[in-house]
């Protein structure tokens, strides 16, 4: 093998990587402060990514119904949860986030969606509407169990993907769908060609890593996101809103999610179903990091990139087969290092 | 004077096992009120249900405004804090930012004055304040979960427990802050085991046996009872017979 191949697979399991970093360490703050082991991930990164697309081409994406349909029900189990004791200001608090803002978005994606809208404003939209159905998708279907197992929040996840992938078929159709490129600038180096895509894809992943890194170790939300994870009960005592902590895990997560979706869809074609299987990937990553270590899953997402590039080079019909293998040597190695834990007591 | 707490009839039940029956008790401004019990009274219970933690039937009332739909965060948020008996610090993070999410509930004004006062209070947290919570020693950490408390500004401190495993000079140390809390403005009730500590310092105490309140009235007399004095405090008496 020559160094150009090897350089260009290098470059290829980089990009890749990193948006494997992104979903992982995502995957790792939803986990931490909610300890949801977030299966729909994939569908946040398919959603953000199709109603990008969709937008591209001047549709308003069912999405945004969704988001709608999703804040109402969200709406009526806030009145429910809190009928013995109603007060106006929390059904106006509630109005407001759960009907007003999705609707809300809806109509600012009809005014605005059109052939000729600006890239940067698809994005915008894009990311709102997938934001929303983030935050009540913990409303409807976590926040009610979150005293519950890690095993019961991780079937009703299984239950949640299953159900955005279906609503998925539904909005974008079996047929895949690519969106325009942030950028079609390109220089080279050497050998390796890169891209404005693949750059942007680079730069916001560091971004990322850096608003994350701001966000909890300097903001007191972020500590107190972090303070949620370490230990609930404590955070409850100070005063710090479980609930709120959830909804601004699953709206990071969500955001996290779309945002790899838009910086993938210019480069591969993306179906209603292929988020499942990125988000998988980022999975990978997170439990080598042992779903608490940010650093860890990063440098596991770029070798999980690695890894994928160079065996779909050399073997490619079992590319994915590799890349999940890497799994099991992990979770040997970490059970025979890792103390025999109690099995949860529900 | 108008009780700042006030807890009548309450139950606390694990399932079909009742761990605390009819109840009833009161806190006023400025006070330190303790309950003295064995291991397994209830103590603890009655006290995780009056933050919230644990159900309870009954009514708990504080300042005035029933507390009955009140979350825990809500309790914290009208004054009223627990510093529990496994004391539930963030391990992993400093002293400093353990002490600031003690303020999360409050503006960030007020919180820089808490910083002064629980820096007076307790001087060794200000020396350890870039240290992890959980590498701190065990006084420490009850140093820093009851400072934790006291930077939400709370009007009722509950205490569960401050002088469990802890070396009898640190014991003291606790003891003489949590008499200090009362000039600040803090009512205290606390929960404690060494009866003959907590009767030091308290005004009233009620004593607790198989989730009941047996007694309860003014330390001093509650120290001198003899029934008191034979089960909790080590010695009985002479020529007083148990009751």
């Amino acid at each position: 093998m020559n160094t150009t191949i090897m350089l260009f697979l290098l470059q290829d399991g980089i990009t890749n990587g990193a948006i494997y970093a992104l979903l992982g360490l995502a995957l790792v703050l939803v986990f931490a402060v909610t300890r949801v082991i977030l299966i729909p991930q994939g569908e946040f990164v398919t959603f953000g990514a199709l109603s990008y697309a969709m937008l591209a081409t001047g549709q308003v994406p069912g999405t945004a119904r969704l988001a709608v349909a999703m804040g109402v029900v969200a709406f009526g189990l806030d009145l429910y949860a809190a009928r013995r004791s109603l007060r106006l200001k929390l059904v106006v608090r509630s109005a407001l986030l759960n009907i007003v803002l999705p609707v809300a978005i809806l109509a600012l994606t009809y005014a605005l969606a059109g052939p000729k809208t600006p890239i940067a404003i698809n994005i915008a939209l894009s990311l709102l509407i997938v934001a929303a159905i983030g935050l009540f998708l913990y409303r409807i279907a976590f926040q009610p169990l979150a005293h519950t197992s890690v095993l019961v929040l991780l079937i009703a996840s299984v239950g949640c993907h299953l159900a955005l992938q279906g609503l998925g078929l539904v909005f974008f159709g079996a047929e895949g769908l690519r969106g325009p490129a942030l950028s079609n600038a390109a220089f080279t180096v050497g050998p390796l060609r890169f891209t404005g895509q693949s750059i942007a894809v680079y730069g916001l992943t560091i971004a990322f890593i850096i608003v994350l890194w701001l966000f909890f170790g300097f903001t007191l939300m972020g500590k107190a996101l972090r303070a949620t994870a370490v230990n609930r009960l404590g955070a409850r005592l100070v005063g710090i809103r479980t609930t709120l902590s959830g909804q601004i895990a699953f709206l990071l997560a969500s955001v996290i999610g779309a945002i790899s979706g838009i910086l993938i869809v210019p480069i591969t074609t993306l179906y209603y179903d292929t988020g499942f299987l990125i988000g998988l990937k980022g999975f990978i990553a997170a439990i080598i990091g042992g779903l608490v270590s940010y650093p860890l899953t990063a440098v596991a997402a770029l070798v999980v990139g690695s890894v994928e590039a160079f065996s779909s080079f050399y073997a490619s019909n079992f590319k994915e087969v590799i890349v999940f293998t890497l799994i099991l040597p992990v979770l040997v190695l970490r059970s025979l290092a890792a103390p025999a834990v109690e099995e949860e007591k529900d | 004077m108008s009780a700042l707490l006030k807890v009548s009839d309450v139950h606390v039940a694990y399932g079909k096992v009742e761990a605390v029956r009819s109840v009833s008790l009161e806190v006023a401004d400025n006070e330190i009120v303790t309950i003295i019990g064995a291991n397994g009274a209830g103590k603890t219970t009655l006290l995780n249900a009056i933050m919230g933690i644990l159900p309870l039937t009954g009514s708990a009332a504080f300042a005035g405004a029933d507390m009955a739909s009140l979350d825990i965060e809500d309790r914290v948020a009208v004054g009223l804090s627990l510093v529990p008996e496994h004391r539930e610090l963030f391990g992993t993070m400093n002293v400093e930012d353990n002490l600031l999410l003690g303020a999360f509930r409050i503006p960030k004004a007020i919180a820089a004055r808490s910083f002064e006062r629980v820096y007076t209070l307790f001087p060794r947290l200000k020396e350890r304040r870039k240290q992890l919570a959980g590498t701190l020693s065990g006084g420490e950490q009850q140093m820093l979960a009851m400072g934790r408390a006291l930077m939400g500004a709370p009007k009722l401190l509950m205490l569960d427990e401050p002088s469990l495993g802890l070396a009898p000079i640190i014991v003291a140390d606790i003891f003489r802050t949590i008499g200090e809390l009362r000039a600040a403005g803090v009512s205290v009730l606390l929960v404690e085991q060494n009866a003959q500590a907590a009767l030091k310092i308290a005004d009233r105490a009620y004593v607790m046996e198989l989730g009941e309140f047996v007694l309860s009235g003014p330390a001093s007399d509650i120290a001198t009872n003899a029934r008191v004095a034979a089960s909790y405090l080590g010695f009985t008496h002479e020529g007083e017979s148990a009751i």
